[in-house]
């Protein structure tokens, strides 16, 4: 006999896969804003913004109700309270999209400073990164979920070289600084990607196994 | 455009069940108490209850020991009144109609009742199932109506081979589901329940509330729970009473997140007496 | 050891063989009489006893059909009379009573099972006797259908209060008024007690002998209707016991262990159902 409250828990995976896939779609959009310098998408992007945080909200009544109403215990529990934290690093990445968009809008009324070759490795890292965090969620799945805390440094290295490449052509070329300078913080921005990325395949783990895997430096004995 | 490399396909999930924005004043209702008081002699244990219970919902009464909560529910099918010495003021409505004023056969046909220790009598399932149609002179097949009663409590599947043995071969949980397939047999409009898990562990209790969320569609319940996780889990909406009178009534995710009184909280967080 | 605990350990042993010693014998009494009852008038038990009239007096043989259908007859009168009344009474004392009229109503069964045998059987004598100006089974039944009163009062009152509340409740739940919870399951949970109190209540009375010596009186012969003196077995028994005869002291042993017989039928029967009955529930 299947229980009403499985029912519950499974409208709440779908709403939080839902948010996912809203949340993938604003970074891989916002990116290619920038790219492509389409102003059109970076709109798109601001539009659906809305869409995201509705959601957010949703889930956490959703949470909030399950918590008060059914007291879950053990998996359900860990995925419940995990769901809050992935909920609010989702919403995060859809924040970090928009913020992209943003500056896509103003770096589009400027030459391109030069070819993009870091940023678009970059972002395919990351979005990669948020991808792989949400299968595993969805699979419950581990091994991929320790994958993507393996890329984290890769992405990080990616955001330095471009800090330093492009710090050197406001250097020599000040005409540049404007642009130079908002791709620096798109930058920032998709590392932070990366990092609710890493949050989010840090309480896969959680779910999953049970285990608190967050700063590992730290001694736990 | 979404990256086809994206592996998650997923559609939008259905906005409808989202939040219901269930409350009491939209919703039809089967019973409207107004201005109950009752007494046991001299004493008052009601005080000015009014209360409206939704049609096939359930609604929980919560409330700490000797608060009221058993008492009012009896009231609902005039089961106090075979106890001497009481007596009832204030209107009861089933249906726009006052209990006081109807055939209190009729009345407890039309509203039936689980206790709280299953109580099935020294007869055979079968027996004990079609005693309320005997009774009241049904015309139709006694033994389709039986297997449509104890399928509708879940029972069917697991006694439809020995329905001739006596109901106290059954263990508690199958007893107590037993008991509410009798109240079904009469096809009741409401269901009060007594406390009805109250005696049995905690794997029939989930196998009860389960069967209780699937029996709302086609009957209102009223349970009286002494477990507020019971009631969280298995109501539509909740009353909390102290000492007789209605503190809070509430739909159950808004009563237990966020009520209004101080008692209700009191109560609900433990830190009450 | 000290005195002390000596003395104490004495005592222990000397209650506890005593005791069990009292038990012993209350035990071997029935059996004492049993084995008697057979060693004396088993040899009379055969089929002319069940069948044959009496034979005139110094005659050997003949049985005592009339006396064993009499004790029949009679013991028929006093149920329809003390059955009826008893189990209602104890209906509404268990169902219906208030308080001080259930009182009331218990105190005075309870005098009246005290009341003496003999004592019932002179009022029955001046109740219908003397009215009819005759000795009849009828008012030999009457007699012993007052005695039946009480315990079947007593014993219908126990058992209808021994079936729990909760059954009442599930009832009137489902929409039956009192009488319709009574008579359906209020009654049938009880029934197997109800009708082992009867049968005890029946062999109780069959043995009373001294309300029957001027109500029925006796008969040699058949007793045809209701309006004539009837034999029965406890005054055949009386009869033939102080008789100088020994033929007649033979069979008057036969009667008294066909009326033990009849006896323990009857408590073995009751506690037979009252098994079968608990374990139907167990079960």
């Amino acid at each position: 006999m299947e229980r009403h409250f499985e029912q519950d828990l499974e409208e709440l995976k779908q709403r939080l896969l839902w948010m996912a896939s809203l949340a993938e779609r604003a970074v891989h959009q916002a990116v290619h804003s920038v790219l492509d310098a389409d102003e059109a998408l970076a709109m798109t992007v601001l539009e659906e913004e809305g869409a995201i945080n509705e959601m957010q909200i949703e889930i956490d009544d959703r949470v909030m109700r399950l918590v008060a109403l059914q007291a879950p215990m053990a998996v359900d529990l860990r995925f419940i309270l995990a769901a809050s934290r992935i909920n609010n690093d989702l919403e995060r990445i859809g924040d970090q999209g928009v913020n992209i968009a943003h500056s896509a809008l103003r770096i589009v009324r400027h030459p391109q400073v030069k070819p993009y070759v870091d940023l678009p490795r970059m972002s395919e890292l990351a979005e990669g990164m948020v991808r792989d965090s949400i299968n595993a969620l969805v699979r419950g799945d581990q091994v991929l979920a320790k994958s993507v805390l393996a890329r984290d440094d890769q992405v990080d290295l990616l955001r330095d070289q471009m800090f330093r490449e492009l710090l050197t052509y406001m250097m020599e070329n000040s005409a540049v600084v404007f642009p130079a300078f908002e791709l620096i913080l798109v930058a920032k921005n998709i590392e932070r990607i990366g990092d609710h990325a890493t949050n989010i395949a840090e309480d896969v783990i959680y779910i999953v196994a049970g285990r608190d895997v967050r700063h590992p430096a730290l001694d736990r004995r | 455009m979404p990256n086809p490399a994206m592996s998650i396909k997923i559609r939008k999930p259905e906005t409808a069940a989202a939040a219901p924005a269930a409350s009491a004043s939209n919703t039809p209702l089967r019973f409207r108490i107004s201005d109950l008081n009752f007494y046991y002699g001299a004493k008052q244990a009601l005080f000015g209850i009014n209360l409206d219970v939704p049609t096939n919902k359930v609604t929980a009464l919560i409330g700490p020991s000797g608060c009221g909560k058993s008492t009012f529910l009896r009231t609902l099918n005039r089961m106090q009144e075979s106890i001497r010495h009481t007596r009832m003021e204030g209107e009861i409505l089933l249906d726009g109609q006052n209990v006081m004023e109807m055939d209190v056969v009729a009345l407890r046909r039309r509203v039936g009742m689980v206790f709280q220790r299953p109580n099935p009598f020294p007869k055979s399932i079968f027996e004990n199932v079609a005693y309320g149609l005997r009774i009241n002179g049904w015309k139709g097949n006694l033994g389709e109506a039986v297997e449509h009663s104890l399928r509708r409590a879940a029972l069917w599947e697991e006694v439809k081979d020995q329905l001739h043995k006596s109901a106290y071969a059954l263990s508690g949980g199958q007893q107590q589901r037993l008991c509410i397939a009798r109240a079904l047999a009469v096809d009741p409009e409401v269901l009060l329940l007594d406390e009805p898990c109250s005696a049995l562990d905690p794997v029939t209790t989930a196998k009860i509330e389960e069967l209780m969320f699937q029996l709302k569609e086609s009957c209102t319940m009223v349970i009286v729970t002494h477990n507020m996780q019971q009631a969280a889990r298995a109501s539509d909406f909740t009353a909390f009473l102290l000492e007789g009178k209605v503190i809070e009534y509430a739909p159950t995710p808004q009563l237990f997140t966020t009520p209004t009184d101080p008692r209700t909280e009191a109560y609900i967080t433990g830190r009450f007496g | 050891m000290s005195l002390r605990t000596a003395w104490r350990k004495t005592v222990n042993v000397v209650m506890l063989s005593l005791t069990g010693a009292c038990a012993l014998v209350t035990v071997s009494v029935l059996f004492f009489i049993l084995g008697y009852l057979v060693w004396h008038g088993g040899t009379s038990i055969n089929w002319d006893f069940f069948t044959k009239l009496p034979k005139p007096v110094g005659e050997t043989g003949g049985g005592m059909a009339n006396a064993i259908v009499g004790s029949g007859k009679l013991l028929l009168v006093a149920s329809l009379i003390g059955i009826p009344i008893g189990t209602l009474a104890g209906i509404y004392l268990a169902e219906f009573g208030g308080r001080g009229y259930s009182f009331i109503v218990r105190y005075t069964t309870d005098l009246l099972n005290g009341v003496p045998s003999i004592v019932i059987g002179i009022f029955a004598y001046s109740l219908i006797v003397l009215r009819t100006k005759q000795f009849s089974t009828l008012a030999g039944g009457f007699a012993l259908g007052v005695m039946m009163i009480p315990i079947s009062v007593r014993t219908t009152e126990e058992f209808l209060r021994a079936v729990p509340t909760s059954l009442r409740e599930a009832a009137m739940a489902l929409g039956a008024n009192k009488w319709k919870t009574i008579s359906t399951v209020v009654i049938p949970a009880a029934i197997q007690g109800i009708i082992t109190g009867i049968m005890l209540d029946v062999a109780r009375v069959a043995g009373e002998t001294a309300p029957l010596l001027f109500t029925a009186f006796s008969n040699q012969f058949w007793s045809p209707g209701w309006n004539q003196p009837t034999a029965s077995l406890p005054v055949v028994i009386y009869t033939y016991a102080i008789a100088p005869y020994d033929d007649w002291h033979r069979q008057a042993w036969a009667a008294g262990l066909v009326l033990l017989g009849l006896v323990l039928v009857a408590n073995i029967g009751a506690r037979v159902i009252l098994a079968r009955r608990a374990a139907f529930l167990k079960a």
